[in-house]
């Protein structure tokens, strides 16, 4: 709860700052279904093409996503396995939610052999 | 058996909320969250140990707690027993290492048929940034008990 992985904590606030907007959300759900240019993405969006590059750049910035630097085109590509880490980490919070209501399921279990249940508790 | 807890963290809202179901009353299940003795053996990661400093599990009361592990590591928590009342507690929640950091933990204990019971914890904090902590939090405590795996990306990736 404290200590942190050395490089992880940065890392991970920036993926974690770079979705907190909606349009950069949004941005990446599109980019799940495959590669697009900065023109294919900005179409929907009532913004200027301007303001998708910046949208664009802050998620480079965090890993999630990346740039060829070859093609005209310049395709924007999502890097799954930074956007995996997202999932995992609450997966993470998940698994210790789990294990502490394991050990509560373990002191029920002993409420009820060593007694009837009770109704007034409070 | 489908116990097992699940976890929403709604991208626009600063909630997490984990539900999770018991093979136990609902009077029972709530009796764990307020007996002192009780909640101490279950709430600590495996690894640390939990100490009780101060409980006053009623309306308007205070609890305060401290999780040591092997090493000596000791982190505290507070906070005060905003409701408590049958099926219901409202608390407020702060990690003594981040004492301007707050949540408000809300906890319902709901029948199921077959004496068994839902429990939803929802923590609402101020901000995206307090609640992506507090997702984090659970990240570093699984570093710290070996989640190499995840290590391992990310020094591939830094």
């Amino acid at each position: 709860m404290v200590e942190k992985g050395v490089g992880m904590d940065d890392q991970l606030s920036r993926v974690f700052a770079a979705l907190s907007d909606p349009i950069r959300r949004d941005l990446v759900a599109r980019l799940t279904a495959g590669d697009a240019s900065v023109g294919e993405l900005a179409e929907p969006y009532d913004v200027s093409l301007q303001a998708v590059s910046k949208h664009l750049k802050v998620l480079e910035e965090s890993g999630l996503v990346s740039r060829s630097r070859d093609a005209q085109r310049r395709p924007v590509h999502l890097e799954a396995e930074v956007f995996d880490l997202m999932t995992k980490w609450i997966e993470r919070y998940r698994k210790l939610a789990e294990e502490r209501y394991r050990r509560l399921d373990a002191v029920l279990a002993e409420l009820d052999e060593s007694e009837s249940p009770r109704r007034e508790v409070i | 058996m489908s116990n097992e807890a699940t976890i929403e963290a709604v991208a626009d809202l600063p909630v997490i909320r984990i539900t999770r179901e018991f093979d136990a009353a609902p009077e029972q299940v709530q009796r764990a969250h307020i007996d002192p003795v009780l909640f101490a053996r279950w709430i600590g990661p495996d690894s640390r140990e939990t100490v009780i400093e101060t409980w006053d599990a009623r309306t308007g009361g205070e609890w305060r707690y401290t999780n040591t592990n092997c090493d000596g590591d000791a982190q505290t928590f507070f906070g005060s027993f905003h409701e408590v009342r049958p099926g219901r507690m409202v608390q407020t929640f702060t990690w003594a290492g981040m004492p301007d950091g707050v949540s408000l933990d809300t906890a319902t204990f709901e029948e199921l048929p077959g004496g068994r019971t839902r429990l939803v914890a929802t923590s609402v904090v101020d901000s995206l940034e307090s609640r992506d902590a507090i997702l984090r939090s659970g990240m570093d405590l699984g570093m710290r008990e070996g989640y190499a795996k995840l290590d391992a990306l990310l020094a591939a990736g830094a």
